[in-house]
């Protein structure tokens, strides 16, 4: 079962590119405000996220999801159907 | 902070796009003089961002129908018709909807916005999944929310997107609605539908069609992009509006299944609000009418069509889809977009200002929607006017902020 420890490396990896400097992403990044992702770059940065895992993110889901954590969470959440 | 200052930022926005004054998001017409011509800040405007696609807002008949039905039933329903009743109108125009697509059920909701709203959130309700185009518009993204479906969306007109989440979705494809629109209104593309009612098939999901720019536009009897497409019997229900190609305000929805008629009685949008009056219900058979009856409408507006999409791109401007009805001219940025619609509103032509975040790929557009009843003369026009500002797009952008 993939847990939210195996999750968050993975994760930080494909929000990497969007850090504005190097060590700038953690858990508790805000997606929005600080990494500055607006709705196009939030869109296409989930359509990553859900191919690199096989899941479908509900948009019901996303107001939840402001941080690494929170995203990371979600993943989880998904992944155990 | 109180309620009113989360305002602020959309009144900064605001004074950013005012360009001599002029809220491209807040226009006045000051008179309407025919589908295609207004006046503008005192100068007769040719129109070209209505949405209006046959002309058929000033149609003798239709007006001469509304004329009748305010004299015969009066200026306004009252109420909703669950409530109040319905007038025998409401249901004249139903039977006609449902002829018109040779589907025996129909419901016509307040307005297109309504029907959305109506149809997805009584279709899809909580436990039911929705698969939704990414680029679909807003009524559709409310009426998604609305029902309390789990709502995914699939990357525009992409199909194997739409495969893989629906294989994702295992047992529960079945309980799925997929949701798509004939023609996109900001770049004019249409869905591939015939691959969609393939997929829908394939998984056992219903297919819900918004029809709303495409209904007296495509296909041999002005049905739309399903009847274009010989696919209408894989469709299982089709929403669509009466304020573009119908000339009036409101919205529908047709189907095959006995069970839609149902949605009547669980339908907030339907039932909580109320019905469209009775001159709208009378101009709207008519323009119905019209449309079945008078093909060559369809033909001027794809020749209008061509002959404006021909002469952009003759010009040099980036089209955003194929020759059709919408025609949108990518502006590389915003400032660009706003100075050449302020421009083009300068020469007396009217289009539709698009920007981020309303439009997809963050794109800046001028959005053209073509008439059946522009003239050549009308459409000349346009072009030069077009020619006019294109060199404007050679400029730097910070050159052009007003």
């Amino acid at each position: 079962m993939t847990t939210y420890t195996d999750i968050l490396p993975q994760i930080l990896e494909t929000l990497n590119p969007y850090a504005k400097k190097a060590g700038q992403l953690k858990e508790t990044t805000d997606l929005v405000s600080e990494l500055g992702l607006d709705s196009l770059q939030v869109m296409q940065m989930l359509l990553k996220i859900e191919d690199q895992f096989d899941i479908s993110i509900p948009l019901n889901n996303l107001p939840n999801i402001r941080t690494v954590q929170d995203l990371g969470q979600e993943i989880e959440t998904l992944l155990k159907g | 902070m109180s309620l009113f200052e989360k305002f602020l930022s959309i009144q900064q926005v605001r004074e950013e796009l005012l360009t001599n004054g002029i809220n491209p998001f807040h226009l006045t017409i000051e008179k309407i003089i025919s589908p295609t011509e207004a006046v503008i800040n005192g100068r007769t405007t040719i129109l070209v961002g209505t949405n209006n696609y046959l002309g058929l807002t000033f149609h003798p008949d239709c007006i001469q129908a509304s004329q009748e039905a305010l004299a015969q039933e009066g200026t306004g329903t009252t109420g909703s018709r669950m409530a109040n009743g319905s007038f025998a109108s409401h249901g004249d125009l139903e039977r006609a909807i449902a002829d018109f697509y040779g589907m025996p059920y129909a419901i016509v909701f307040s307005t297109g916005y309504q029907a959305n709203l109506g149809v997805l959130s009584a279709l899809a309700g909580p436990g039911d999944t929705i698969l939704m185009d990414g680029d679909s518009h807003a009524s559709i993204y409310d009426g998604c929310r609305l029902g309390g479906a789990e709502v995914l969306r699939f990357k525009h007109n992409d199909v194997t997107d739409l495969d893989k989440k629906l294989r994702r979705l295992g047992d529960r494809s079945r309980r799925t609605l997929i949701i798509v629109e004939g023609i996109y209104s900001m770049l004019g593309d249409r869905a591939p539908l015939k691959d969609i009612v393939a997929i829908k098939k394939q998984y056992g999901a219903t297919l819900v069609v918004d029809e709303a720019h495409s209904l007296g536009v495509l296909g041999k009897r002005g049905r739309g992009l399903a009847e274009e497409e010989g696919v209408e019997e894989g469709v299982d229900c089709i929403v669509g509006t009466f304020s573009k190609s119908l000339g009036s305000t409101g919205g529908f929805g047709v189907s095959a299944h006995p069970e839609f008629e149902f949605i009547r009685y669980t339908s907030r949008p339907y039932i909580f609000t109320a019905s469209p009056c009775p001159s709208v219900v009378a101009s709207t058979r008519v323009a119905l009418r019209i449309i079945r009856e008078t093909p060559k409408l369809r033909q001027q507006l794809w020749e209008n069509a061509q002959m404006l999409y021909d002469g952009l791109e003759e010009i040099g401007y980036t089209l955003g889809a194929e020759v059709g009805p919408i025609i949108a001219a990518m502006i590389p940025s915003k400032e660009q977009a706003l100075a050449m619609w302020q421009g083009l509103l300068e020469q007396g032509i009217y289009v539709n200002l698009m920007i981020p975040p309303a439009t997809p790929n963050g794109e800046s557009l001028l959005r053209c929607s073509v008439s059946a009843a522009h003239t050549s003369k009308q459409l000349e026009t346009i072009v030069q006017s077009f020619a006019n500002i294109h060199s404007s797009l050679k400029e730097p952008a910070s050159s052009l902020s007003t």
